[in-house]
C-alpha cells in the first residue's frame, strides 16, 4: 500500500468528484424535475414541458450517465495514485 | 387454443426454465450459497440485479400509479432509478474491498460490535419483510389472473411457489435464474408496450412515443390525453398537483432506500473487483432503465385507450360504453376475466344500459351528470395493480402477448421475492446465529436455520399481503423508507466518517428505525393490521408528509442521533480508524473472507 499522504490526497479527489456527481444528481430530480419545473415551463416538449421530460426520462438518463462517468473517473484515478488492484 | 391454456403454457415453460437452471447451478458450499463464489461478471451481475431489483412494484403496479396520477406520481420513476446514484458512488465499491458477505457483518465489524450487528440484522429483517409483503400482493394479483381465482387463492398458491423455489437454490442458482428471468420480464414489459406505442403513435420505441404525436388526433399524444382526462373530470394528467415538499421527501426516501436495502447491497459483494462493483452499478441501471424508461408511456397510453373504450364514440357528447357492448363485443373480453378476481368491477346504477366512467367528486361533472341523469360514476373498481396485466388485453393484443405478460409479472415478483428471503435468511443463519449465538454451528445447520427462517418469513408476508397496507408499490414504498431510516446512514457514516463510534451507530439505527416505523403504524395501523392506525395519508400527522415519505425524515434523525451520541462518548480505536482507511482504497482487495 502506498503512503499514508498520498492516500489522504485520493480519498480527497475522490470526495470532490462525488460531491459535483451529487450535485448534478438532485438538479435533474429534485431541481428540473419538481422545484424548478415551473421555471422550464415555457420550454415545451412533446405536448409538455422540459420539467415533465425531466422528471419520467430526462434524470433516468443523467443517473445513467453519472455512474458511468464515475466509474471511469475514478479507476483512472485508482491508477494515478498507484492504489488501483494488481 | 383458449387464453387460459396458452398463460399457462407460457408460465409452465418460463418456470421450467428456471427450475432447471438452479438445480444445474445448485448451491454446494454455504460461501456459494450467499455470494456465487464471486465469479459473476459486472454485465452479468448488473442484469441479475436489475431482475432481483425490479419485483412486482415496479413491474406490475408502477405504471398503473403512474398512469392514474400522471406527473405527481413521478417520483417512483425518479425515486427508483436515482438510488443507484448514491449506492454507485457513496457505498458499492468500499463494501466489495471490506470483502464480506452480509451487510450487518460490515455494520459489526466496522462498528466493533455485537450489539450493531444484531441491531442491523433487525433492521434489515423489519424492511425485508415489509418488501416481500409487497411482493406478495403482486403476486396474488398475478396468480388470481391467471389461474382464473379469486386474488385470496392466487396468493396462497403464490406462496407455495416461491418458497419452494426459494429454497431450492442459494445466490449461484438464484443469479443464473435471475438473468433468465430478466430476459423474460424485460422482453414481457416491452413488447406490448412497442405494440401499443405502434397502434397510437406509429413510433416502435414507446420512450420516443409517449413525448410524440396521437396518430389518429394529429395532437402530442400527451395533449390529447390532457383533453381526454379532464373533459371526464380528471386532473390534467402532465400537470403538478400534489404537495411539493411531500413529493421532495418522497423521492428522496425512495432514492436513499433503494442505496440501504440489504439484497441489492449484497450484489454487489459478488463481483470479482471494486472496480467492477463500480462498473456493475451502472450496468445494473442500464437495465433497470430500459423497463423505467418505458413505464411511463405504459401508463399514459393504458389511461387513453381505457378511457377512449369507455367513451368509445369520441368523448361525452358521443355517449358511454353499453353494458351490451361490454358483454358481447371482443374488445371488452378483459373486462369479464378481470371482474373474476374482484378487482375490476362495474354497475349500471341509473340503469340506462351504459357505463359511465367520469370524476363523480368534480362539481363540473356533478353538473353534467344532474343535466344527463347520470347517478355517479359506474366503473366503480379499478385496482391499479391489474393495469399493466390488463394492458395487452385492453389493446387487443394477440392472445400470446397475453401469455408472455403473465409469465413476466411473475418473473418480476419471483426474482425479488427469492432474493429478498435469501437476504433475510442469510440475515439470521449467518450473523444471528452463527455471528451470535453459536459460532461452532455446523454447515448443515446452517443451511437448515437459513431454510427455516425462509420459511417464516414468508409465511408472515403472506398472512398480512391478505390485507396488504396498500397496493404493491405503495407497501414496497414503505420498506425503503425503512431501509433508509436505518440501514444506510450507518453504511455511509461509516465509510466516510471515521469519527462515528459504535455507540453512536447503533443509537442512530435504533432512532432512524423506531421513529419511521412508529409513524407508518401510526397511518397504516400497528404491524398493518387494519383499523389500528390513528392517522390517514390523506390527513396525516406532521403536515403534509405522507407514511411512505417518512424514510427520508428517518434518516436524518439516525445521523443526527448517531453523531450527537458519538460525539459524546469514547473515541472509535486507532485499529478501526485503520480499518476505514483501508476500505476507502481499492487496493488489496483480494477475495472475500469468512470468519
Amino acid at each position: 500500500m502506498s503512503d499514508n499522504s498520498s492516500n489522504a490526497a485520493y480519498w480527497s479527489a475522490n470526495v470532490r468528484i462525488i460531491l459535483i456527481s451529487l450535485v448534478i444528481w438532485a438538479l435533474v430530480s429534485f431541481g428540473f424535475g419538481i422545484l424548478l419545473r415551473p421555471m422550464l415551463a415555457g420550454i415545451s416538449v412533446g405536448g409538455t414541458d422540459l420539467g415533465f421530460w425531466f422528471a419520467q426520462q430526462g434524470s433516468i438518463l443523467v443517473f445513467l450517465a453519472l455512474i458511468f462517468f464515475y466509474a471511469w473517473k475514478m479507476n483512472k484515478l485508482d491508477a494515478e495514485h498507484g492504489v488501483d488492484e494488481e | 387454443m383458449s387464453q387460459f391454456a396458452i398463460n399457462l403454457l407460457f408460465v409452465g415453460a418460463s418456470f421450467a426454465l428456471y427450475i432447471g437452471i438452479a438445480i444445474w447451478a445448485r448451491a454446494g458450499s454455504t460461501s456459494e450459497f450467499y455470494a456465487a463464489g464471486r465469479g459473476v461478471h459486472p454485465v452479468t451481475n448488473g442484469m441479475a440485479t436489475a431482475a432481483d431489483w425490479m419485483s412486482a412494484a415496479s413491474f406490475i403496479s408502477m405504471a398503473g400509479l403512474i398512469a392514474f396520477t400522471g406527473y405527481d406520481n413521478s417520483s417512483f420513476l425518479m425515486g427508483w432509478t436515482g438510488g443507484y446514484v448514491l449506492l454507485a458512488l457513496l457505498l458499492a465499491p468500499y463494501l466489495r474491498k471490506f470483502g464480506k458477505f452480509t451487510v450487518s457483518e460490515f455494520i459489526g465489524d466496522r462498528f466493533y460490535s455485537q450489539t450493531a450487528r444484531i441491531v442491523a440484522v433487525v433492521c434489515l429483517i423489519v424492511a425485508s419483510t415489509t418488501y416481500v409483503i409487497g411482493q406478495m400482493t403482486g403476486v396474488g394479483v398475478a396468480f388470481g389472473r391467471f389461474l382464473e381465482v379469486s386474488n385470496t387463492a392466487g396468493l396462497l398458491i403464490g406462496a407455495c411457489v416461491v418458497f419452494a423455489y426459494a429454497v431450492f437454490g442459494g445466490m449461484k442458482g438464484v443469479t443464473y435464474t435471475q438473468v433468465a428471468q430478466y430476459c423474460v420480464l424485460i422482453t414481457a414489459y416491452t413488447i406490448p408496450a412497442i405494440f401499443i406505442s405502434l397502434q397510437l403513435t406509429g413510433t416502435p420505441i414507446p420512450a420516443l412515443g409517449l413525448f410524440g404525436e396521437h396518430a389518429a388526433s394529429g395532437e402530442p399524444l400527451l395533449a390529447k390525453l390532457d383533453a381526454i382526462v379532464t373533459e371526464l373530470g380528471f386532473a390534467e394528467y402532465t400537470a403538478h398537483h400534489a404537495d411539493t415538499f411531500n413529493m421532495v421527501l418522497f423521492t428522496l426516501s425512495l432514492m436513499i432506500g433503494t442505496a440501504g436495502l440489504p439484497h441489492v447491497i449484497m450484489r454487489f459483494f459478488t463481483v470479482p473487483k471494486v472496480s467492477d462493483a463500480r462498473w456493475s452499478a451502472g450496468w445494473t441501471l442500464v437495465f433497470i432503465a430500459l423497463l423505467y424508461l418505458t413505464a411511463p408511456a405504459v401508463g399514459a397510453m393504458a389511461r387513453l385507450n381505457i378511457s377512449e373504450l369507455m367513451w368509445p364514440n369520441g368523448g361525452i357528447d358521443g355517449g358511454a360504453v353499453t353494458v351490451q357492448q361490454i358483454e358481447n363485443d371482443a374488445e371488452y373480453d378483459w373486462m369479464a376475466t378481470w371482474q373474476k378476481t374482484g378487482l375490476l368491477d362495474w354497475e349500471d346504477k341509473n340503469g340506462d344500459g351504459q357505463i359511465q366512467y367520469y370524476n363523480d367528486k368534480n362539481a363540473d361533472l356533478q353538473a353534467i351528470a344532474a343535466e344527463k341523469g347520470w347517478e355517479g360514476n359506474e366503473l366503480t373498481k379499478f385496482n391499479r395493480d391489474i393495469l399493466v396485466l390488463a394492458n395487452p388485453e385492453i389493446a387487443n393484443l394477440p392472445s400470446w402477448v397475453i401469455g408472455l405478460v403473465a409469465a413476466g409479472g411473475l418473473a418480476a415478483a419471483l426474482s425479488t421475492a427469492a432474493g429478498l428471503l435469501l437476504a433475510i435468511s442469510s440475515a439470521v443463519s449467518h450473523d444471528l446465529i452463527k455471528g451470535a449465538i453459536n459460532p461452532n454451528i455446523s454447515e448443515k445447520s446452517e443451511l437448515l436455520s437459513a431454510r427455516v427462517a425462509m420459511a417464516v418469513a414468508i409465511a408472515v408476508a403472506t398472512w398480512l399481503g391478505l390485507n396488504p397496507p396498500g397496493f404493491a408499490a405503495q407497501t414496497v414504498a414503505l420498506a425503503f423508507g425503512l431501509a433508509a431510516a436505518s440501514i444506510f446512514p450507518a453504511l455511509m457514516m461509516g465509510i466516510f466518517s471515521t469519527k462515528i463510534n459504535n455507540t453512536g451507530a447503533v443509537a442512530g439505527m435504533l432512532a432512524g428505525l423506531t421513529v419511521t416505523l412508529i409513524y407508518i403504524f401510526l397511518h397504516k395501523g400497528w404491524l398493518f393490521i387494519p383499523g389500528t392506525n390513528s392517522f390517514t395519508d390523506a390527513d396525516p400527522l406532521l403536515g403534509t408528509v405522507k407514511s411512505t415519505s417518512f424514510g427520508a425524515i428517518g434518516a436524518a434523525v439516525n445521523f443526527a442521533v448517531a453523531y450527537v451520541v458519538a460525539s459524546m462518548t469514547k473515541e472509535t480505536p486507532d485499529e478501526i480508524k485503520a480499518l476505514v482507511e483501508s476500505v476507502r482504497v481499492p487496493r488489496g482487495a483480494g477475495a472475500a473472507q469468512d470468519h
